[in-house]
């Protein structure tokens, strides 16, 4: 062989597997195996199947100075954020779970409810909720519009806001086996006025399924009652969102009520109710799939949203009272 | 018969260190650099050919020598460097310069190893936090450097795809970190206040540079083509890869940051736009590929800036290493001269 090339060759010496790789040797004009699978797809630079990554055999020195995961969250950050919410989550909005026990101790599930209040208060009480009631982390699949905003989205990330993207998505509830919230209305649920309150919009076009068919793991629904009324929006002012780039740009009761600044801070003491409903699992697809069918993450999107509408007019059919419940 | 190999971008960092690992084997028989400024490290048997930035010359050359590996470490990834203008001649009609000589008929280019940079990913809100190596990026590439790194990697893909025979192998490195190379970010990071883009506190990968070298040593060795990212494992704050230098860092306004960043030109730290970007963002990608194909890393993303604290708290007591100048009496005298008593046992 007598290939050996300085630096890289110490790294590379060992398992029999390179060992074999190296042995087609270019002097024998041969093609290797590699080029010819190369040859085979000449669309992409990028052909060769590659064994599975093997496990790492030393850990490397990693001096890390803070709790900062590869997704911006932080534990510290969230218990911070756990002890100034807590008394919020207890006194202000009473918050009342239903159904906990549906949320699984191991392994990855894809959280979905639905969204209202125009600075959305649900995001926060099922966050604080599960991690507190369950004890695990919860990421939260967001809009990338808060990634660009200063300070907001750092703080966003450091407590679990990751942005929406099926890579982000599959790695955290496929490889990573967490607990992944996400509102498949999208900005759609927030923008609604309270004259729309507890009407679901559209899912998104089904993402959320087809990533969890893909990742393997089961869809969690939970129906929130108490966001609508904590921030209802009287009418939106299209012309200022178009000017600053937002989704929407709303004109809250609370403005009304406390003023431009901390009407957008403060919330109503609306109580909370998040009924959580049996998951659905999609043991009958194989995950990784490169595609799944359109009309079966159709039928499941607009199932599981039928779900979540009915429990609110369930929930809602029993609520006496928009502040005591 | 062993390997001949062309190295483009001899003065570079990077082109001058591979030269110095590729000298110490056997199995390589003749070397050749080529860029438009000398070689800045000691090399003892690599041939150094002056070019002018686009390589007009290279035809020529790879007739001449018949090599039949090329390493293209010569792309330009900081655009602080030199003028918009220049870098579009290196990277671009320089790429366009190689490929032309490497495809023309009778070549005997059989493997090519482009450096690259995971700029061509660019940096934005919506990006996932792991970029791979299939990844289209969503936001237009505003910059020059990027501008034309993506052109290159055009004309790296047109050429794997017009050559099916020749084994070519794509790149990507992060932001590279160590004891010798500086980059904007490294200058940045050496100055007593870390620029940091108020309100933003990003996750940067890094990678050594050494792993750098190690990482195209081993595609020229295991001929893995393909595109491949190159980074350490791990994504850190900003704010913390200042605290593991021991700094603290001042806020950039992030409105008109680039006008901010016009005092710290004065400083010898120039942040072009495409590291504005990165300060505001960050950017992951994804390493696995080419630890699939066997790669082993040496440093994770802390360790590596960690490492290059020590050795800028090291430079700051005992000073600079010693810079190699270069002269052509002098290295001719050495490889040609009969004077000279070749195959001696090296000393011990």
């Amino acid at each position: 062989m007598g290939r050996s090339m300085g630096i890289a060759s110490e790294a590379m010496a060992g398992t029999p597997e390179t060992d074999d790789r190296r042995s087609p040797s270019r002097a024998d004009g041969g093609v290797t195996e590699r080029r010819q699978a190369a040859i085979g797809n000449p669309a992409a630079l990028v052909p060769v199947a590659l064994p599975p990554l093997a496990e790492e055999d030393a850990p490397l020195p990693d001096p890390r100075r803070s709790d900062v995961d590869e997704w911006g969250r932080s534990q510290h950050m969230r218990e911070l954020a756990h002890r100034l919410y807590q008394p919020i989550y207890d006194s202000w909005f009473r918050v009342e779970w239903e159904g906990l026990d549906k949320i699984p101790a191991h392994g990855g599930a894809l959280i979905v409810a639905n969204h209202a209040g125009a600075v959305p208060s649900d995001a926060p009480a099922i966050m604080h909720g599960i991690e507190t009631e369950v004890g695990r982390p919860v990421y939260a699949l967001a809009d990338h519009i808060f990634k660009g905003m200063p300070v907001v989205g750092t703080l966003w990330a450091r407590n679990g806001g990751v942005v929406a993207h099926p890579d982000n998505a599959y790695r955290l509830l496929r490889e990573q086996g967490q607990l992944t919230l996400v509102f498949p209305e999208g900005s759609k649920g927030p923008a609604k006025t309270y004259a729309e309150r507890y009407r679901l919009r559209r899912f998104g076009r089904g993402g959320f399924v087809e990533i969890a068919m893909r990742a393997g793991v089961p869809i969690i629904p939970i129906a929130v009652v108490g966001a609508e009324e904590s921030m209802p929006i009287m009418f939106k002012i299209p012309a200022l969102a178009k000017a600053i780039g937002v989704p929407y740009f709303p004109v809250t009761a609370n403005m009304l009520a406390f003023g431009p600044v901390l009407g957008t801070l403060l919330h109503f003491p609306a109580k909370f109710k998040l009924r959580v409903l049996d998951p659905v699992g999609f043991d009958d697809v194989p995950p990784d799939q490169p595609r799944y069918s359109r009309s079966r993450i159709m039928d499941e999107s607009e199932a599981i949203r039928q779900r979540i509408q009915e429990s609110l007019f369930d929930m809602l059919q029993q609520r006496r009272s928009v502040w005591s419940g | 018969m062993g390997r001949r190999v062309l190295i483009t971008g001899l003065g570079t960092f990077w082109g001058g260190r591979l030269a110095q690992a590729l000298e110490a084997d056997p199995g390589v028989d003749v070397i050749i650099g080529l860029d438009r400024l000398e070689p800045t490290v000691k090399l003892e048997r690599t041939e150094y050919v002056r070019s002018d930035e686009n390589y007009s010359i290279l035809n020529r050359i790879v007739k001449a020598t018949k090599v039949d590996t090329v390493v293209h470490t010569f792309l330009v990834v900081d655009s602080t460097q030199m003028a918009g203008r220049l870098l579009h001649e290196i990277n671009v009609i320089g790429t366009m310069n190689l490929f032309a000589a490497a495809s023309a008929p009778g070549s005997t280019v059989r493997d090519v190893v482009v450096k690259s940079s995971a700029l061509v990913y660019g940096a934005s809100t919506q990006d996932p936090v792991w970029c791979r190596e299939d990844f289209r990026r969503k936001s237009p590439a505003r910059t020059r450097v990027e501008r034309s790194l993506l052109e290159v990697e055009g004309y790296v893909r047109d050429f794997a795809i017009d050559n099916p025979h020749v084994m070519v192998s794509l790149l990507r490195f992060s932001n590279v970190i160590g004891k010798d190379i500086a980059t904007p970010l490294t200058k940045a990071l050496e100055l007593p206040l870390v620029p940091s883009v108020l309100g933003f506190d990003p996750r940067f990968q890094f990678v050594h540079e050494d792993d750098v070298l190690r990482a195209i040593l081993f595609v020229l060795d295991q001929e893995v083509p393909g595109i491949f990212n190159v980074a350490g494992d791990g994504l850190l704050p900003w704010s913390e890869v200042a605290k593991i230098c021991g700094k603290r860092t001042v806020a950039l306004p992030f409105a008109g940051a680039s006008l901010a960043t016009a005092p710290l030109r004065r400083l010898g730290v120039d942040l072009p736009p495409e590291l504005i970007d990165l300060l505001k963002y960050g950017r992951g990608i994804d390493n696995r590929r080419l630890k699939q194909a066997g790669f082993r890393y040496d440093h994770t993303s802390a360790g590596a800036v960690e490492e290059f604290c020590q050795s800028v708290r090291l430079r700051r007591t005992v000073g600079p290493e010693p810079i190699y100048h270069y002269d052509e009496e002098v290295e001719t005298f050495f490889r040609r001269s009969p004077a000279v008593v070749r195959d001696q046992p090296t000393v011990s």
